[in-house]
């Protein structure tokens, strides 16, 4: 049997995306830049994809971009859904080394997380999604890039604080209970 | 019997967890044989959550550990049949009917198993209904689980594992989620399906006298690790072991033992309606006379007042009409009725969370309209069933002070606050601990102890005691009740949890069908064939027991037996 | 919740086709709205949208509300472009005739109105392709879809998985909100950013960790179920092939190579009006 992609996976690919599209709906706008505000969902899809890898973070990113502005918005956005899987598997490819699982998301681990989410969301955001707009809409390129970059300024803070707050609070989830001692 | 092979058959079977220290099972001699109906009990903790993860497969195939001794099923050893191989032979009802529907839709679940092992489509298609047919849910196949009653998913979850003609269907916890009346007819179908198809059905389940609605051949009682007892109902029931395990036993049996009586297994003790009173009529009718109820003071102050209250969610169709009544202060009243009747829509329009349509809901005589959600949840604590869908650090005594850091009260005083919460709901020593080290009963004394440290005038708690054990569920309701009579305050439970309304509560407000049809004593609800049958509650056993002793006042038999209960609880 | 799109069972010819197809015309006609900026083909399109939106029976009351909010997207979108650039027109079609001049490089030209029409017409050809693909389609049967155009079905059926379990997660959000409001967490605006992420994340945190609890319960519950022991599986709620639907994807990709090729004819994907 394949270890690396069983059913756990699946179905943390399913309700991971479930909690995403739901949680399209649930954000805080950040001005007046169509499209940008914090989505609390990336926060999400960061934590689903730092504990469960790049494949179930890509198709989280991917499924529940696409069917969130679906069903919400009535439209799909594809230079906007493809940087999404973009980001998941950049933070997904150093899963293991933020250890979140095994308790010891701790300073190091946090910094880990935070330097590779800023370079995730800088490269699908201030590169893929321009880019694409540039290539499927022929949107100016001003207008793309300070888009662009208002999504990854949004994004970085949210998975920051939201993601980091959400892997460390799971983390200690984990924490072995035979450490701890009554006190009066 | 002797020459049938077993279809189960533990041998000196002992198991270990990977992560754990001790083992969970010791030295498991244990045979079952093919069409036999078992039913499985011990508290949680027990291991016979473990002994059913043995046969399904789940141990060792998801939950890895180590084994000694043997276990054959159908002949055969697990390791070599792989969890997929077990699955054809074991089918396992989850306790979470909500976990196990995984297709979108009723005919979609049912088929699951079959998608897996690439049967046709036109096949498919008429073994589902087939199947359909055996467990009711025919007239359903189209329906998403949304659209589902509990007792329908549940149904569904039999079907999808009936689907594989398995040998043995094994139940683990069916009541745990059901309303009263859906269980008993759960109890019902499985006993139906166990003669009707020659399988073989194992029920772990601790609401005993509930289980024991239809006969079952044997009882295996789990304590520790270890198989305390096999025997048959009526031999186990006049035991003792029941008790010595942490077991609820039947309400009836309580009441023949607290008369004096020594219950014999030749009266046939497991069912009520069949049992042979007649040994024990006397003493029974006996001890009723000389119990006397010291009555209690009414208390008139108003908390909640609820007049003319009504809502709903589509003009037309009403959840709630005309809603009437008060809350008194230091009362503990439960609200009891099937899922759905609307008992959870009242709780979120006195929170705030739902606006109604016309009629007034008063605080200590306010009306309250006017108020925010979070204006309100400063006197009105909501605490929610699941503990783990309210906490929201990881820290219990950040937990603890959410409430007060979010509206500015200072660091000291919180502090302080916060320690005194802990004292009170025992859990100070455990200040410093992250909450994910807690039992259940504990997260759920976290959860109100969040609440209670912003002093509110009433507590409202959906479901507080949900499928947990005898222990906990008394640990639970004993803290409860020591809040509402060292601390005055008044709790309202929404609840279908027959014992506790009737041994916790001494008022019921019955809802059905967006109506109270009955405001009253619990001992009078669970007297009364109507409305029980209205509000899919079921009757005591007590009062079958009144009824067979020929003692005129069942009604009155019911309460002299919650008093005396409590009595003795508390003189312990 | 908010209305939401969501598939509603009516007898129509657009209903009764697999969902292969309609899932396959939909990447298609997607993939096509994306590279083509030419108006004759973007026209074309539109008016055959709304074809089949008449055709699927679609009432402006399942798809309303969504609509409005698209139109405003558009609006903030186009006006947007304006602000950032308002010679984009110039710069692609390479004349500049202005109609109404402003302050600055701010002019109304008639080459910026054209490039934003053909923005507003690439918005609204794909709009009705996703509005009928998701009114139209039983979600039971995607999951088959995406597996028979090649997804693998571990992939499929966790997008059934999904959509199973979006209407739970979705009360699950709303009774934890409830709850956590009533403890006094705010999510008005007179909190800072900062204050709003972590109130956020008391929300946040149950949601996630009891999603958690949650798939361990599914995920056993599917292996005991045999999930993932074939190399493949069947669908129960998939639907055959038709000769309708071998009709409708030739139909389809005949148009896709035609609207492509009159796009790229002159080695440009804009119509050049003005040349």
């Amino acid at each position: 049997m394949n270890k690396k992609f069983g059913i756990k996976e699946v179905v943390a690919m399913g309700i991971g995306t479930a909690l995403f599209v739901v949680l399209t709906n649930v954000q805080i706008p950040l001005g007046f830049i169509p499209n940008t505000a914090l989505q609390t969902r990336a926060a999400v899809l960061a934590f689903f994809t730092a504990v469960f890898g790049p494949i179930v973070g890509a198709v989280i990113g991917f499924a529940g971009h696409a069917l969130g502005d679906a069903v919400f918005y009535g439209s799909v956005w594809w230079s906007w859904v493809v940087p999404e899987a973009v980001f998941a598997i950049i933070v997904g490819i150093f899963s293991k080394k933020y250890a979140i699982k095994e308790g010891e998301f701790g300073t190091k681990q946090i910094i880990i997380f935070n330097v590779v989410q800023v370079i995730a969301n800088a490269v699908a955001w201030i590169i893929v999604a321009p880019v694409l707009d540039i290539l499927i809409y022929a949107e100016p390129r001003n207008k793309v890039f300070v888009q662009g970059v208002s999504a990854f300024v949004a994004n970085i803070i949210v998975v920051g604080v939201l993601g980091t707050i959400l892997a460390v609070a799971y983390s200690k989830v984990g924490a072995k209970s035979s450490s701890l001692q009554k006190e009066d | 019997m002797n020459q049938i092979e077993p279809i189960i058959e533990f041998k000196d079977f002992t198991f270990k967890y990977r992560a754990q220290v001790e083992p969970t099972l010791y030295d498991i001699n244990l045979s079952v044989y093919p069409g036999e109906k078992v039913l499985i009990v011990g508290p949680s903790g027990s291991g016979k959550s473990t002994l059913a993860h043995c046969i399904n497969g789940l141990v060792p195939f998801s939950f890895p550990g180590e084994t000694t001794g043997e276990l054959f099923i159908k002949g055969q050893k697990p390791e070599k049949m792989g969890i997929f191989g077990l699955s054809k032979i074991v089918g396992t009802v989850l306790q979470d009917t909500d976990g196990q529907f995984v297709g979108l839709t009723v005919a979609e679940d049912i088929a699951f198993a079959l998608e897996n092992d690439c049967l046709k489509q036109e096949d498919m298609k008429k073994r589902v209904s087939d199947v359909a047919n055996v467990v009711e849910v025919n007239e359903l196949l189209h329906h998403a689980p949304s659209e589902l009653s509990g007792g329908q998913k549940q149904r569904v979850s039999m079907a999808g594992v009936m689907v594989d003609d398995v040998d043995i269907l094994l139940f683990d916890e069916p009541l745990a989620n059901l309303d009263p009346a859906t269980g008993k007819k759960a109890i019902a179908l499985i006993d139906q399906i166990s003669r009707d198809n020659d399988v073989t059905v194992l029920i772990i389940e601790h609401r005993l006298e509930d289980a024991l609605y239809r006969d079952v051949d044997r009882i295996i009682v789990v304590g520790e690790g270890r198989i305390v007892a096999d025997m048959s109902p009526d031999e186990l029931l006049c035991s003792g072991i029941l008790k010595e395990q942490g077991i609820r036993e039947p309400l009836y049996l309580s009441a023949l033992e607290h008369a004096g009586c020594t219950v014999l297994p030749q009266s046939k003790p497991q069912h009520i309606e069949s049992m042979d009173l007649s040994p024990y009529e006397a003493k029974v009718t006996e001890w009723f006379k000389q119990i006397e109820r010291p009555k209690k003071e009414p208390v008139t102050e108003e908390v909640i007042g609820i007049t003319d209250l009504c809502f709903s969610y589509v003009p037309g169709q009403p959840i709630l009409k005309n809603i009437n009544f008060s809350i008194h202060r230091g009362e503990m009243v439960s609200i009891v009725g099937k899922n759905g009747a609307g008992k959870t829509t009242l709780s979120n329009l006195i929170c705030g969370f739902l606006t109604p349509d016309q009629g007034e809901i008063r605080l200590n005589g306010a009306d309250i309209s006017g108020l925010s959600i979070k204006e309100r949840g400063e006197k009105i604590g909501l605490v929610m069933q699941n503990p783990n869908q309210m906490i929201s650090k990881p820290m219990i005594f950040d937990e603890i002070a959410l409430g007060l850091t979010v509206r500015g009260v200072p660091k000291d005083e919180i502090k302080e606050r916060v320690n005194a919460t802990l004292k009170i709901c025992g859990l100070y020593p455990f200040r410093n601990w992250p909450v994910s080290a807690l039992s259940f009963g504990q997260k759920k004394r976290v959860t109100i102890a969040s609440i209670l440290v912003m002093n509110p005038d009433i507590l409202i708690l959906d479901e507080p005691t949900a499928g947990q054990d005898y222990r906990h569920y008394m640990e639970i309701m004993e803290f409860l009740k020591e809040l509402n009579e060292k601390k005055g305050i008044t709790i309202l439970m929404i609840t279908h949890d027959m014992h506790l309304m009737l041994e916790y509560t001494d008022r019921a407000i019955v809802v059905a069908d967006g109506e109270i049809i009955m405001d009253s004593t619990p001992a009078k609800v669970l007297t009364d064939e109507t409305v029980a049958k209205r509000a899919y509650l079921k009757k005591t056993s007590l009062y079958d027991l009144a009824v067979k002793c020929n003692i005129k006042e069942p009604t009155e038999f019911v309460d002299s037996f919650i008093y005396y209960e409590r009595e003795l609880r508390e003189n312990v | 919740m908010s209305r939401i799109l969501t598939y509603e069972e009516k007898n129509t010819w657009i209903h009764g086709l697999s969902g292969v197809t309609k899932f396959l015309f939909f990447l298609v006609w997607s993939i096509v709205s994306m590279l083509t900026y030419d108006t004759r083909v973007l026209a074309v399109m539109l008016l055959l949208s709304f074809v089949i939106f008449k055709v699927s029976k679609t009432s402006w009351k399942q798809v309303g509300t969504v609509f409005k909010f698209i139109l405003l997207f558009l609006v903030l979108n186009l006006l947007a472009v304006f602000l950032f650039s308002p010679n984009q027109g110039t710069a692609i079609y390479g004349t500049r005739t202005v109609l109404v001049p402003l302050v600055g490089r701010y002019s109304i030209t008639k080459e910026q109105l054209f490039y934003e029409f053909n923005i507003m017409l690439k918005y609204f050809t794909v709009i009705p392709a996703v509005l009928m693909f998701i009114v139209t389609t039983n979600p039971s049967e995607f999951a088959a879809s995406l597996n028979k155009v090649g997804v693998s079905y571990k992939i499929s059926y966790a997008i059934a998985i999904a959509l199973r379990y979006v209407p739970d997660v979705q009360s699950d959000f709303t009774k934890i909100k409830h709850a956590q409001e009533a403890r006094g967490i705010e999510m008005s605006k007179k909190a800072s950013l900062m204050e709003r992420i972590k109130n956020m994340s008391a929300i946040l945190f149950p949601l996630i960790f009891s999603s958690m609890d949650r798939i361990d319960v599914v995920s056993n519950a599917m292996e005991l179920r045999g999930f993932g022991k074939n190399k493949r599986r069947t669908w129960y709620a998939g639907k055959k092939l038709t000769g309708k639907d071998y009709a409708v994807m030739i139909a389809t990709v005949l148009f896709a190579v035609a609207a492509l090729v009159i796009t790229f004819y002159d080695g440009n994907r804009f119509y050049n009006p003005f040349q």
